[in-house]
């Protein structure tokens, strides 16, 4: 049977209280606050923190499959699924597929994986929802939008999570949608960046005859399909568009808002877009009991519905960190203009710098320590190396190495700086050689970090991030951060 | 290997030395020109006297038509030197390695930088990887070191920084006596400790500045110096120790120390005969890019005792009064660093000082015999210093 082995999740350290957008556009807030991913993450580098958090002591060989969804690919063309399977060390024979365009890509990844493990095309599938969707500057979406990731490992051992039962019907309606990028914007480092905001059509019309219709729909036919009434479900996780439209759908599908609702954090991290549904499930399965019986049902151009169970293993399949640890851990974005900077909303002064270079050819030849984030290790003494060494420094023995992965390990930072005068959209930069577990140096940069609370011996973690978009593309590679 | 061959072969009969600073209205050319002919005249020798030239860049142009363009030089043997911020020493190095051996009677020596041209600040980036080590900048990677020298010598930011801003305060008072220095304004520890800081723990004034600059010497046989002038100098020696550059990734290197540079030192010790560089030295100039580097080389150059050279700042060792003044001229941190140029400037202050021709009564050495010139590319864990040792004949 398929369902799901394991669960993790990611939410981005920086959060933003809506009080301070509406005190930038003199609005009204809606209350709370929201994720904000920082100005090195984007869908693909949380996609790959969720992963991480999801894969907590599974073995990364064994994964056949990564499916990625979200409606904010870095690329319009170019599989984000392929960049998180190199970042995951995942092996070469692993099928990959992105999931795009809809609020619904998260569960239509889910249900093509519990559909590949069943037919057997697949032993183990990786399923990873992130969007980072911007709401256009004053725009309601600003505020309800959060950024974050969800993630699922699909297979049949050990059993999380069955999945007993799926529904799914289309609906097509104007309700949001992207066509083609206005607004270019001039960023600090010469990039022309393109905006293309979520449009969406008289809002009435939209919940009422889109979203309301359309869950209510999905979840009656799956209860009616498993023969089950509301009131023997557990926790009822769904998406919505906002807080009231959450709280208002609840009566209509026939839950007790008390004890049978998910709680939809909105007022902690906001609606991340296709993990938002996703997100709430990993949050349900993390407090769920065994035997828990979970509505999944999610929306976009029509609804897709899951009966999910927890079962004796639900506790084993959580992450690392999970929802409730990535939200405990938060940093406010210090002002709301910074976030405009994050995002390349506004126009800012170029640096008188040379320009950033890049090169395809370097970026693919070290893509084995790039983006897997290998070390080398010296058959011979044994001695480690990052970047991989063909000669050891101390044997000089030569093309005599294993590769050993250093993204999962922890380490204590050994020295470090300060830089005010690096290129970077955040100074200061911090520039450090971090010690890693199993005597591994890495000299590289700290994100997620209080530049005052910067220490030598502090513990740091291995995180995935964009460096910047030199030659047209992004250039990913990993940085140390604060445990968190 | 004869680390010795060197000694006393080759001399220096005439140097130039351009004003270092922001020369706007300079072309490279007009450097090149300007301190090549100050060192001609300095010597009484003009362009047909030489018969081969060496010209060290890092950056500002290739090729030796560098020189053969501007001074119009004829189908000549010149040569190219670039080996970072110890290009100039390693041009002085290969063109007396020539003239010792035989080959040449009489070279031109010419470093050159001009930096200012670019329109950006600071210096551009070499190193180019899309991402590992990307958009890392000078005086980060050597507050690398001093945070790590600091908690190794038991200072805390503050009182590191108290150390490092004498040596600021130091170099600029040498320099505000030097015509030629870019900055020649005296500067007080108050200022230097609460400047803006650049990469902590470094602020503005443990930075040197970003300078154009040039400076020429003309090397000739020793046996045949005496024809030109009375008060020519000798080369003793040189040391260089380029290292694999791997201590940001070496577990073992705790960036406290420079291997790279005790490594030249003893090579540049051996060749000139120096067996206590304390006493046998009379002035060193040293690669003061960032203060940090200048502390650290007290110690890596045998000058301090190991995790002593907080001690000998603290008792003026260093000043231009003291037992071994170091960057008598102001340092870069006053004359700035164009690359190329910067080891031959080093070399222009110790053969002044030695001839007795300080520009300025104020900051001539009393009797020096001997003076060491050290630039030394990369930072801590990363380095290749490249010393020259100058002196007084046999």
């Amino acid at each position: 049977m398929a369902g799901i082995e394991a669960f993790g999740a990611y939410v981005p350290l920086y959060r933003m209280k809506r009080e301070d957008i509406a005190r930038a556009w003199g609005g009204a807030s809606q209350g709370g606050e929201r994720a904000v991913a920082n100005f090195d993450e984007d869908s693909v580098t949380m996609a790959v923190a969720a992963a991480v958090d999801c894969l907590k002591g599974i073995d990364r060989d064994t994964v056949d499959a990564v499916y990625f969804a979200t409606t904010t690919s870095p690329y319009r063309e170019k599989l984000g699924a392929t960049i998180i399977a190199y970042a995951l060390d995942l092996k070469r024979e692993v099928a990959t597929n992105d999931f795009t365009d809809c609020l619904r890509a998260g569960s239509m990844a889910l249900r093509a994986a519990l559909d590949a493990v069943k037919a057997g095309s697949a032993k183990r599938v990786l399923v990873v929802a992130a969007d980072t969707r911007i709401g256009a500057p004053r725009s309601e979406f600003e505020q309800s939008f959060g950024d974050g990731a969800a993630a699922f490992l699909v297979g049949t051992k050990d059993l999380a999570a069955t999945v007993d039962a799926t529904y799914s019907h289309a609906d097509d309606i104007m309700d949001f949608w992207r066509t083609r990028p206005e607004d270019l914007i001039k960023t600090g480092d010469d990039r022309l960046v393109s905006h293309d905001f979520i449009k969406t059509s008289e809002d009435r019309f939209v919940i009422t005859e889109g979203y309301l219709r359309n869950v209510q729909e999905g979840v009656s036919k799956l209860l009616e399909k498993c023969e089950i009434r509301p009131r023997d479900i557990t926790k009822a996780v769904f998406y919505a568009p906002d807080a009231r439209r959450h709280k208002e759908i609840v009566p209509s599908l026939g839950f007790d808002p008390k004890t049978q609702v998910q709680e939809s954090m909105f007022d902690k991290m906001g609606n991340t877009g296709c993990a938002f549904a996703p997100m709430l499930l990993v949050a349900a399965l993390e407090s769920a009991k065994p035997g828990d019986k979970i509505v999944f049902a999610t929306y976009g151009d029509g609804c897709d519905a899951m009966l999910v169970r927890a079962t004796e293993h639900v506790a084993d399949g959580k992450g690392k960190r999970g929802i409730q640890g990535f939200l405990a851990s938060k940093r406010y974005i210090s002002n709301y203009e910074k976030y405009m900077t994050h995002r390349s909303l506004v126009p800012t002064e170029s640096q008188r710098r040379p320009p950033l270079v890049s090169s395809v050819p370097v970026l693919w030849r070290d893509r084995k320590w790039i983006l897997s984030l290998n070390a080398s290790r010296c058959k011979s003494c044994g001695r480690a190396f990052f970047p991989p060494q063909r000669i050891c420094l101390y044997c000089h023995s030569k093309d005599e190495f294993d590769y050993v992965r250093l993204s999962d390990r922890k380490g204590k930072v050994f020295t470090f700086n300060v830089d005010n005068l690096a290129l970077t959209q955040d100074a200061p930069e911090i520039f450090c050689r971090v010690h890693l577990e199993g005597d591994v140096g890495f000299y590289c940069r700290m994100t997620d970090r209080d530049p005052d609370k910067v220490a030598i011996d502090m513990p740091v973690e291995m995180t995935f991030r964009k460096f910047h978009e030199a030659g047209g593309y992004n250039n990913y590679f990993w940085k140390c951060m604060p445990i968190r | 290997m004869n680390p010795a061959a060197i000694r006393d072969k080759v001399a220096i009969i005439g140097m130039g030395c351009t004003k270092f600073g922001e020369l706007w209205e300079q072309s490279l050319d007009d450097m090149i020109i300007d301190a090549t002919y100050e060192a001609f005249d300095d010597a009484g020798v003009g362009a047909d006297d030489i018969e081969a030239a060496w010209v060290g860049t890092q950056m500002s142009s290739f090729t030796g038509a560098t020189l053969a363009m501007p001074l119009k030089l004829k189908n000549m043997p010149i040569t190219r030197v670039e080996n970072a911020c110890g290009t100039g020493q390693d041009t002085l190095r290969a063109a007396s390695f020539a003239v010792a051996c035989g080959a040449y009677d009489m070279v031109l020596v010419v470093g050159v930088e001009k930096l200012k041209d670019s329109g950006l600040s600071g210096l551009p980036d070499p190193f180019n990887h899309p991402v590992y080590g990307q958009g890392a900048t000078a005086p980060g990677r050597w507050a690398l070191g001093a945070t790590r020298y600091f908690a190794a010598n038991k200072l805390s930011p503050q009182e590191g920084k108290g150390v490092l801003a004498k040596i600021a305060v130091k170099n600029h008072y040498n320099g505000s006596m030097h015509p030629k220095a870019h900055f020649q304004r005296a500067i007080t520890k108050e200022q230097a400790i609460n400047a803006p800081i650049i990469a902590f723990p470094l602020g503005l004034f443990d930075c040197c500045p970003t300078t154009d600059g040039a400076a020429a010497a003309i090397v000739c046989r020793a046996d045949l110096a005496k024809k030109y002038r009375d008060d020519y100098v000798t080369v003793k020696g040189f040391g260089v120790a380029i290292g694999p550059g791997w201590g940001k990734e070496d577990f073992d290197y705790n960036y406290e120390f420079l291997p790279e540079t005790i490594a030249a030192g003893k090579q540049a010790y051996a060749a000139a005969g120096i067996t206590d560089p304390r006493k046998d030295l009379s002035l060193a100039e040293i690669h003061d890019c960032f203060t940090i580097a200048e502390l650290m080389e007290y110690e890596a150059l045998g000058f301090s005792e190991m995790g002593h050279a907080k001690d000998d700042v603290e008792a003026g060792t260093f000043e231009l009064k003291g037992r071994l003044p170091v960057n008598s001229d102001g340092g870069l941190k006053s004359f700035g660093h164009p690359v190329g140029a910067s080891g031959i400037r080093m070399c222009y202050e110790i053969y002044k000082q030695l001839q007795g021709k300080a520009q300025l009564p104020a900051r001539q050495l009393k009797n020096p015999k001997m003076g060491l010139a050290m630039a030394q590319g990369g930072h801590p864990g990363f380095l290749m210093p490249i010393i020259a040792i100058l002196g007084l004949p046999a």
